[in-house]
């Protein structure tokens, strides 16, 4: 698949401090890509490199296959963490400036931004000051300013982070029609829950290191560790519990004495199922049985004291 | 281009638009006229009140010599002792009393005549009685003497040396501080438009940086473009304030003039020009040589002094605004800019102090030549020193080239590392920023 950005080994330091080691990363075109890690990992240095605000120490970056340069701003849409509006400037006035810098002509810029205004319904914005606009109101003419010039690679930093769940939701829908458009999109957030359910690939920055990265289907295939989670209705719950501990490794259990209800994960030796249940459902009524997926979190947590084990 | 085009015009017009500034523009000029309206106003107001001196003149020197003036009225007593005349004056309401006693010489006379007052006595009034008192005394020394009025008259004329350069041009004296006073005009609107314009891109980037809107600009356009742009948009409003304010506060000027019928011209030049330019202006009109001074001024290479004012404006401004934006990006609100700001100040102070002494003084001696070379200083020296022209009797050329040369040189170095320093400073929060920070950003 075509890549719409590739970093190759890219470096950056502050002084004393490397903010990034030599991350390598390739994003494949029209995906939804997550970039997680706790605060301080360096993924906002890596998107300022990708938006040319700072220069790596070494290594490359390649846009669309061709090395990056100033040409490519205008392709590139960016929400950045720490985002605000001129606070004095009149909203319309306000997103056709920054269209423009993004290299839009204004009558385009005119044209698209009507479109959006129809579509959230915000016409009459147009002539207030941002001051006057309540929080919300503001993300969402953020949002509309990283999307006006219709970038082929759109970057939301902590892009949920102060949205309302509505406007969140709003804007979640939005990213998804810009991905069927054709667009590719990098979500960086150190809430990984948030936009796992987007993802469709994932990197993990951790220490300045990129520790994991790949398409988030396979990598949790690869991280399923045979963990099902099991809910019996049966009468003799302690005993058979007593039975299964001693074969297996069992977390969490929870035995309900008055409705019978015994809940626990159980980790088998292989990913066949077969025996164990055959053997669950002559001793009790299974009510459910689900191989526990890890999250991308579960996912970091383990790669992580992986790496602190094994040096 | 196009973006910078773009950023120029946004500051530009973000910054005419601010009600603030367009208030400023217009209640400034209305201000100033009105002060200097009310002064003289209160100033005439003052005057009018008619002071009345009682005078008790034993002596023969003195008759009707006191004569009443629309400030001061003179009421003379007659036969009545010096302790009674003192009653009279304070029971009678009266300003004061001039004593003058009966004395054999004019000697005793001046030494025993006694000014009486409440308190202590106008200033102006005491003036005036001393001029009357003093020429009339002088008038009968001269005749004691056996010196006519006309001989007299004769001597009372001015024994000058005349000055001029080896080539011959015949100079004017007291032209020197005239010709200093015009470039440190110049100097002084230099410095002013840095504090004030210089504060304002100060403010904006702060701006910018507590509504972080930065981000999404900078992902935009190169750092040096935004800063260039503010930089310029800003002057540009800065020009056009000061345009507004030199046109309307002369039109006002003139207006209020014309209507309160106010006499300006002492008040003006008691104010501003040093008492020397005015007793050579003075005594030029005494002599008919106010033509001659005219004609210095017109020898005034006004169009060298202009272009020039132009480029050091240009350069200095940008020097300084670059530091400016500089401080703006490194901290996180206006309080934390104290530290930084005196610095940027300090120059500009000494600029115009050590111009103004030593310009002053001497126009091409080792200070003024030191001053106008420093890159921080010479925006405002050397201009105090161009109004005597360039080459022989003025600034030697080599001394103008390497000044703008230097100016230059700096001019690119700071710039440089204004943007590098504005660069780094835009993307950090929440650090109270420190010298040491400042230059541990440069090696980024």
């Amino acid at each position: 698949m075509n890549k719409i950005l590739v970093a190759n080994e890219v470096t950056k330091r502050f002084g004393d401090y490397t903010a990034l080691n030599k991350v390598s990363l390739e994003i494949p075109e029209n995906s939804i890509y997550g970039l997680l890690g706790p605060n301080g990992a360096g993924k906002t240095t890596l998107i300022r490199i990708i938006n040319q605000i700072i220069y790596p120490d070494a290594g490359q970056v390649f846009f669309d296959g061709k090395p990056l340069e100033p040409q490519h701003i205008s392709m590139i849409g960016y929400l950045p963490e720490e985002r605000g509006l001129y606070k004095s400037m009149k909203v319309g006035e306000q997103v056709l400036y920054l269209a423009q810098l993004k290299g839009l002509h204004k009558n385009e810029a005119k044209k698209r931004l009507k479109f959006w205004f129809d579509k959230f319904e915000i016409g009459d914005w147009w002539n207030k000051k941002v001051q006057e606009l309540s929080k919300g109101m503001a993300q969402k003419i953020q949002f509309i300013v990283t999307v006006l010039h219709e970038p082929k690679l759109l970057i939301f930093d902590e892009p949920f982070s102060g949205f309302d769940p509505i406007n969140a939701n709003i804007i979640k829908e939005e990213i998804l029609l810009l991905r069927e458009k054709g667009a590719s999109i990098i979500f960086s957030t150190h809430r990984m829950e948030s936009v796992e359910e987007l993802c469709e690939y994932i990197a993990l920055i951790h220490e300045s290191n990129k520790i994991l990265d790949g398409k988030l289907s396979d990598i949790k295939k690869a991280y399923k560790n045979n963990i099902f989670n099991v809910g019996l209705q049966v009468e003799n719950g302690e005993a058979l519990l007593k039975e299964l501990m001693d074969k297996f490794k069992i977390t969490i259990p929870n035995f309900h004495e008055e409705e019978k209800q015994l809940d626990f994960n159980i980790q088998l030796p292989s990913p066949k199922t077969g025996e164990l249940l055959t053997y669950l459902s002559s001793k009790a009524n299974i009510n459910h049985f689900k191989e526990t997926v890890p999250s991308a979190n579960d996912i970091f947590i383990q790669t992580v004291q992986n790496k602190n084990i094994n040096g | 281009m196009d973006k910078l085009l773009l950023i120029i015009k946004r500051e530009y017009m973000a910054k005419v638009r601010n009600k603030s500034f367009v208030i400023m523009t217009f209640l400034s000029p209305i201000l100033m006229v009105g002060m200097i309206v009310l002064v003289a106003y209160l100033a005439k107001m003052n005057d009018n009140e008619q002071r009345v001196i009682g005078i008790l003149n034993e002596s023969n020197f003195f008759s009707n010599d006191f004569r009443s003036t629309e400030a001061t009225a003179y009421v003379y007593f007659n036969n009545i002792t010096i302790e009674e005349a003192k009653d009279s004056t304070a029971g009678l309401g009266y300003h004061g009393l001039l004593y003058i006693p009966k004395q054999g010489t004019l000697e005793k006379v001046a030494e025993k005549s006694f000014f009486y007052s409440n308190d202590t006595p106008n200033t102006a009034v005491l003036d005036k009685l001393e001029d009357i008192f003093q020429a009339k005394l002088q008038k009968k020394k001269l005749q004691d003497l056996g010196v006519s009025i006309a001989d007299y008259a004769a001597i009372d004329n001015h024994y000058e040396i005349n000055i001029a350069t080896f080539s011959g041009t015949q100079n004017l004296k007291g032209l020197t501080e005239l010709k200093a006073i015009i470039g440190g005009a110049f100097g002084y609107l230099i410095m002013m438009f840095i504090i004030i314009y210089g504060g304002f891109v100060m403010r904006s980037v702060i701006e910018e940086k507590t509504s972080r809107i930065i981000e999404v600009i900078i992902s935009s356009v190169k750092p040096f473009q935004l800063m260039m742009g503010k930089i310029i948009g800003t002057s540009l409003a800065g020009v056009t304030q000061f345009a507004i304010w030199i046109i309307s506060a002369s039109l006002l000027l003139l207006v209020a003039l014309y209507f309160f019928d106010i006499e300006l011209g002492g008040m003006n030049s008691a104010a501003n020009l040093p008492t020397d330019a005015i007793s050579t202006i003075e005594s030029a009109e005494a002599n008919g040589n106010l033509q001659l001074y005219v004609n210095e001024l017109i020898k005034i290479p006004w169009i060298t002094l202009i272009t020039f004012f132009v480029v050091y404006f240009i350069l200095g401004y940008l020097i300084y605004s670059s530091i400016y934006a500089a401080i703006g990006a490194a901290v996180d609100n206006e309080t934390d800019t104290q530290q930084f700001i005196f610095p940027i100040i300090l120059p500009l102070m000494l600029a115009i102090y050590v111009g103004f002494f030593s310009v002053f003084s001497n126009p091409h001696g080792p200070i003024a030549v030191g001053f106008s070379l420093f890159p921080l200083t010479s925006p405002i020296v050397m201009l105090m020193r161009l109004p005597g022209g360039i080459g022989e009797g003025g600034v030697p050329l080599w001394q103008l080239l390497t000044s703008i040369a230097i100016l230059i040189g700096t001019f690119i170095g700071i710039v440089w590392l204004a943007a590098k320093i504005y660069r780094i400073g835009i993307l950090m929060y929440g650090k109270k920023p420190t010298y040491k920070e400042l230059i541990k950003w440069l090696r980024y």
